[in-house]
This record gives structure tokens, sequence and C-alpha cells, in this order.
């Protein structure tokens, strides 16, 4: 269900390294229950405002809102707490542990007490966590790989465990950075019914980063644009398509002269 | 069983638990070359206990564990802000403290070591190696076992998911101190004597090589791992003194050959008979 007031929101967020402005003065937000596009070359800072709505990063500026409330100065271990999951640009599944036991650890956030900790989940089949873990490997047809170590795995199975992982959260705003990056065009067309019935299903609001534009063309139904860590263009996607700037920076012409220009009318 | 047998034996079930306290540890990422400290601070705590209060073996060996786990959860928090090499030679450096520390402890017979008094047979130090080993066992069929390994195969993306990255890990190196203090306590109940050269660094070493030999990535692993650098030795014993020369020249091929250890996660699991219809097929 999609609604008109925002779930997550950047205001005149900020970051630096050292003298380097990687995110400056961000401001935008996505809607409750949306499908939200981060677009921008290599290097705008997409993946770093990923991680600074986790809590990889500490802010330097601004504020940033989930549901009304700031989230700016909760540690990182807390935020999947507020309902915020995410996957990641280079895959980062624990290689050790079986596929299953990866999709477990994506539970912790719900069972983390210190019974929960001692939840006998690897003891015996008909524990509750672990029966649901197994439904959601099968759910995503991967129920025959559950006892596989997830290291030995191929790279498109292991990119789908840790969308699984992600989704054992429950999350309320799901972060996906490139899901469809290495995928073939039939993989990546099942991953976007997939997703799209996902956040459809649970009411989970969707923010992702992806390079493929037909993907967030057919996936999203708002895109915004970044280059060098400032917001240039949002809307839909034919909309930010069509834009000048964006075109611009993915072509590589003169991007500055043409946001003065728009500044300036 | 003759003496001698019995003797190995009880060797074996001691560096068991020895080995599992040092696994702990290892499999949240951490190197404790101290293991060898608490298996003393539980050794000479268990036999001061017994000798001055008359406490039961059993129960003071489990408070000697009690003891060594105290102590290694207060010196677990500044000791893990320490990483890689600099944590190894810190925990280096606590075992050698203590070591130096009963050295010059007059009440427990300072250098000249501590006798004592109970004494507890061959059954009972494997009715406790066996028990450590199950609740080892028992420990890593639940959420906490995956969230060691969580922990140690990536920090970051376990805190992100919830984990409290450090809590693991000072549980894990606390479970560590106090087995090792219930080994400690099981050797000076069982020897009837102990003496603070016995916990050297050359004692910690080994025990961290039983860990690193069989495998750190499941529960099987420091079990062989002791199996092997105990009974090995005995065994070579008809090459006289060629025998460690040979056991090294194993150690390393074997080292060479499988630098994962024995025994690996994937392989415990097709033991275990669960192998993935995938692999199956």
């Amino acid at each position: 269900m999609t609604g008109s007031e925002p779930l997550l929101t950047f205001e005149n967020v900020s970051k630096h390294f050292g003298g380097l402005s990687v995110i400056e003065n961000l401001s935008f937000s996505v809607r409750r229950g949306s499908c939200t596009g981060l677009i921008g070359p290599n290097g705008a800072g997409k993946t770093t405002v990923f991680n600074l709505i986790t809590g990889v990063y500490p802010i330097d500026g601004g504020r940033i809102l989930l549901d009304s409330a700031d989230i700016s100065k909760i540690p990182s271990r807390r935020r999947i707490h507020q309902g915020i999951a995410r996957n990641f640009q280079n895959i980062r599944l624990m290689p050790h542990l079986s596929a299953l036991e990866n999709v477990l650890v994506g539970q912790h956030c719900r069972n983390s007490g210190f019974f929960g900790v001692l939840q006998p989940v690897n003891l015996w089949p008909g524990n509750r966590w672990r029966e649901e873990a197994r439904a959601a490997l099968n759910d995503a047809g991967l129920g025959q790989y559950e006892r596989t170590t997830v290291g030995s795995l191929p790279y498109g199975l292991q990119k789908r465990i840790e969308l699984v992982r992600a989704l054992m959260a429950q999350p309320r705003l799901l972060l996906l950075d490139e899901p469809a990056a290495g995928l073939n065009p039939s993989e990546t067309e099942a991953l976007r019914e997939r997703i799209t019935a996902i956040c459809r299903d649970r009411g989970i609001t969707l923010l992702v980063v992806e390079h493929d534009m037909p993907f967030v063309g057919a996936l999203c139904a708002e895109v915004v644009v970044l280059n060098f860590g400032r917001k240039i263009a949002e809307g839909t996607p034919d909309q930010v398509r069509e834009d000048p700037l964006v075109r611009e920076a993915y072509l590589g012409s003169d991007a500055d002269e043409l946001q003065e220009q728009r500044h300036a009318s | 069983m003759s003496g001698y047998i019995e003797g190995v034996l009880v060797l074996l079930a001691i560096n068991v638990v020895y080995a599992y306290a040092a696994y702990l540890p290892v499999a949240a990422g951490q190197l404790n070359l101290g293991i060898a400290g608490f298996a003393a601070i539980g050794g000479y705590s268990s036999a001061y206990i017994s000798n001055t209060f008359g406490m039961p073996p059993l129960l003071s060996i489990a408070v000697g564990g009690a003891v060594a786990g105290a102590i290694g959860l207060a010196v677990a928090f500044p000791v893990l802000r320490t990483r890689g090499i600099y944590l190894a030679l810190a925990t280096f450096a606590l075992g050698e403290i203590v070591r130096a520390s009963i050295l010059n402890l007059e009440v427990v017979g300072g250098a000249a070591g501590y006798p004592v008094t109970a004494f507890i047979r061959f059954p009972t130090v494997a009715a406790v190696a066996l028990g450590v080993t199950i609740l080892v066992w028992l420990l890593f069929a639940t959420r906490f076992g995956i969230a060691i390994t969580a922990v140690h195969d990536d920090e970051r993306v376990a805190d992100l998911m919830g984990l409290d990255v450090r809590a693991f890990q000072v549980a894990a190196f606390t479970i560590g101190s106090a087995i090792a203090g219930i080994g400690g306590g099981l050797y000076a109940h069982h020897f009837s004597y102990v003496e603070a050269q016995y916990f050297s660094i050359s004692l910690s070493i080994s025990i961290v090589l039983y860990v690193l030999f069989g495998g750190t990535q499941s529960v099987l692993g420091p079990l062989l791992g002791a199996i092997v650098f105990t009974l090995l030795p005995e065994l070579l014993r008809g090459s006289a003194q060629w025998r460690y020369v040979l056991f090294a020249a194993i150690l390393i091929v074997v080292m060479v050959v499988r630098p994962q250890g024995l025994v690996t996660g994937a392989q415990v699991r097709r033991l275990l008979g669960l192998r993935s219809k995938e692999q199956a097929a």
C-alpha cells in the first residue's frame, strides 16, 4: 500500500571523509510502500547513502528520519530493530555458515534476548525458527541448498540467499544495493517480479541502488539521481531519463554548467 | 587398565577440555595465547579451596572454573580492544603475568609448587571432559554458535544484523577462560600437585594448535586435534628420540595439505548425514 507520507526522509544530510565531501546537503524522501530507485554514475555516493541509513558511517550534518523519528544517533546494531534491512553491493554472507544458518542470522533481531540466543536452532528439525528459515529458503527456490556452506555456492545463488536473509528481519524499509548486478536478463526479470511481489504482499518500502535502467524503470515508481554526492534530479523514471542534467552526468559533459543554469532559472 | 594407558587417557581428557577452552575464542576470531594462565587460575584456586576448606574435588573444580571465568570476564573488556597479533601478544602477556604472580605467591607454595590432597581418578576426569564436550556441542547447536561464527566471519555485517558483536566476543572469551580453569582443576586434582612452570606459554601454544590442527569450523575439530596431539607422540614412542621429529614432520605435512584443519563444517554436515540434495544428486 503506497501512502503519500514519507517513511524515510533525508534532511540536508552531509558526509565527509577527511577533506572529501561525499554527500552534500542531500534531501529526499521515500514514500511509505513505494519502490524508489537511487541511481547515479559510479562514485556518486549511492552506497554511502545506504551506509548512512544503516549507521555504518555517522552523518556529519542534517538528519535522517524514519517514520518522522530521527534515527541519526541510533547505533548501527539497533537500526535493524527499527525495521531497516539491507543487502550489500559485494555479497557479504557468512562464508563458513550454511545457507540455512545465514538465514537464521537474519532472524537475530527478532530473537535476540538471553533465551533467544540459546534457542537450539541447529539441534532438532522441529524448532520453529529453523522451520521459518527453511520455509523462506523454500519460497525462494533455495531449499535444496539449505545445508550447503554458502562459500561454495555460485554468485547468483548467494545473492538470492542474501535477499532472503534481509527479509528474515521483517523490515519496513528494505535497501537493495545492485540486486541485479551479475544476473542475466531472465534472472533479472525473475528478480524484479519477486521483489515487486514481496514488497506488495508484505507492505515493505524499497529503496534500490541499480545501474540496470530498464530494471529500475520497471521496478520503481520514483527515482532519485545523485552525482558527486548531490541530488541532481528526482521524479518518475521517464522524467529523470529526459532530464538533461542526468543525461550529462551519465554521458560526461559539463553537468556543473547545466546545474548552475538550473539554479539560476 | 594399565597405569600407562590410564595416564595417557587422563592426559587426553584434560587436553580435550583445554582444546574446547581455546576453541570458543578461536571460533569468535580471537587468538588467545593466555589459555594456560586461565588453566593456572582454575588449577590453583580449586586446589586451594579443596585443601583449605575440604570442599569435594568436583565442586572445587567447578569453583576454580568460575574463578577463571570471572577473571576472564574482567580482563576481556580491555584485552578485546586489541585485535590480531596485538590480541595474541596481550593474552600471552596475561598468561605470563598469572604465572609470574603464582611463582611469587607463597600461600600456594610459590616456585616449589602446591600439593593437592584431594584426588580424582580417570573415570571422574573422563566424565568431566565428556560433560564439557557435550556442553560445548549443545552451545554450538544454539543461535549462540551461529552468532559466534557470524562474528568471526564478518563483524560489520553481524553488527548490522543486530548482533551485539562485543557481547559475543566477551562471552566466547569468558566461557573459554572458565573451561580452561576446569581443565586446570582436573590436572591439579588428578596429579595431586601443581606448579607454575607447567602453565607456560608452550602449553598455551600447544592448546591453540590442537584447535588449528583439528579445524576451527566445527566442534569436532578441537576433539580430533587433542586426540592427534595426545596419542600420536605415544604411538611414535617406538622410534625413541626420533619420535618428536616424526611428530613435527607429520604435523607440517598435514597443515600444508589441509590448512583448514582436519575437519571442516561442510564435512561435519556430511558426516551427520545432512548432505544437501544438490550434493547428493
